[in-house]
């Protein structure tokens, strides 16, 4: 298997890798596979290349920064990486900090379940491929909502895609933690 | 009896995942997950989207030396700390913004007890603190554009409820209503507004310019 074709669950992997050893062989790995699409995902967003190369530089090191804080019971590496990008971006793009949810990682001694953590990444295997099965008319319309080339006024919620499923997984895992944190 | 629970429509929370609400709006949905799992479990999947479209784009052309610049940001860099829940009544996002938890409001009085403080605006949207008193009513107003009412101390009860700590209320220009806080306990709202409000009752009409709301 190549660099270009790991699963989440080999991604979550090299994530705690950095977090554990600070493995700059799989940090490089991650690079390799996120870099280009942080700069792509930004560019899209209406950064030119010079501020998208030095955000995407930004958000890969904030990974590295936040390895440890990395859930892998509630988001997919994909996901992690996205939400990081787009904080940047906004921070950098409308000049603001942006707000963001208290945040609730799990104690040094108590780590997520590791069923928790497979179920969640094939919900989020299913939900990628619903992404590519839907009409492409609708799927560009979901990309452009995420570039931000949507108001929030143009956005429909209602995407077909089993979003159900993926919510009460995330839910279950938030329960165990609220359950470790007590 | 029945406990409703008031949360955000889906459309704000895709619309905060892909970043697309002002920034007054942002902050009162980062405020109300902080407070509902529910809502963060459904904001996680909004991203997981978000995720799954980044994953499936064609990667950029890098920089030559992209990676060895990023190692050397890197370089020297501490890990950032575990962040510690906070303690008060305003979550992390909120207590951000107003510099510290209740005490460090710096509220303005709108009379009658009732005190309030703006926190940020973006153009046509703001963010701000409500106090009313325990049992008195928030004046009737309409309101142009959307409004945002999340609930962090205390209760209030409209015509569609009672709205207690971490219940939202998403109301458009349609909604004419009459809050009035519980007896008991003083009632604390963050709300986002994305215009002025306009009052139906005329003294309030008349304070409006003064006041702000």
């Amino acid at each position: 298997m190549t660099a270009e074709q790991k699963t989440d669950v080999q991604w979550a992997d090299r994530i705690a890798a950095i977090a554990r050893t600070q493995d700059q062989t799989a940090f490089a790995e991650v690079f390799r596979h996120f870099a280009p699409r942080v700069k792509a995902f930004l560019m899209k967003s209406g950064a030119d290349s010079a501020l998208a190369e030095e955000c995407m530089q930004d958000v890969m090191a904030t990974l590295w920064n936040k390895a440890h804080l990395y859930d892998p019971s509630r988001a997919a590496v994909s996901t992690w990486i996205f939400t990081i990008a787009r904080n940047r971006k906004i921070d950098l793009l409308r000049r603001y900090a942006r707000p963001e949810p208290e945040d609730l990682p799990w104690g040094p001694e108590d780590v997520p379940d590791q069923a928790d953590v497979l179920a969640l990444q094939q919900e989020t295997t299913k939900l990628a491929a619903a992404i590519n099965a839907l009409p492409e008319k609708q799927r560009q319309l979901i990309e452009r909502a995420y570039f931000g080339d949507l108001t929030h006024s143009e956005i429909a919620a209602e995407t077909g895609l089993p979003l159900g499923t993926i919510k009460s997984r995330i839910r279950l895992a938030l329960d165990r933690l609220r359950h470790a944190m007590t | 009896m029945q406990t409703i629970r008031h949360t955000l429509p889906d459309d704000l929370l895709m619309g905060y995942a892909a970043g697309v609400l002002p920034q007054p709006f942002d902050l009162v949905v980062a405020t109300h997950v902080s407070l509902n799992d529910d809502a963060r479990a459904r904001l996680a999947g909004f991203e997981a989207v978000g995720g799954a479209v980044l994953d499936d784009m064609d990667g950029a052309k890098l920089a030559e030396d992209s990676l060895e610049c990023t190692l050397a940001r890197i370089a020297g860099m501490v890990p950032e700390p575990r962040p510690m829940p906070s303690r008060g009544i305003f979550p992390t996002p909120l207590q951000r913004v107003v510099g510290g938890d209740e005490d460090a409001v710096r509220w303005k009085s709108l009379g009658m007890g009732a005190k309030q403080a703006l926190l940020c605006s973006d153009g046509e949207a703001t963010a701000r603190l409500l106090l009313i008193p325990a049992g008195q009513a928030m004046p009737a107003h309409s309101h142009r554009g959307m409004e945002m009412t999340l609930v962090l101390k205390g209760a209030f009860r409209d015509e569609d409820g009672i709205y207690a700590r971490g219940d939202i209320e998403v109301a458009d220009q349609q909604v004419d209503h009459t809050p009035v806080a519980e007896p008991g306990e003083d009632c604390i709202c963050l709300i986002a507004t994305d215009g002025r409000l306009k009052f139906n009752g005329l003294l309030p009409r008349i304070a409006q310019p003064f006041f702000g709301i």
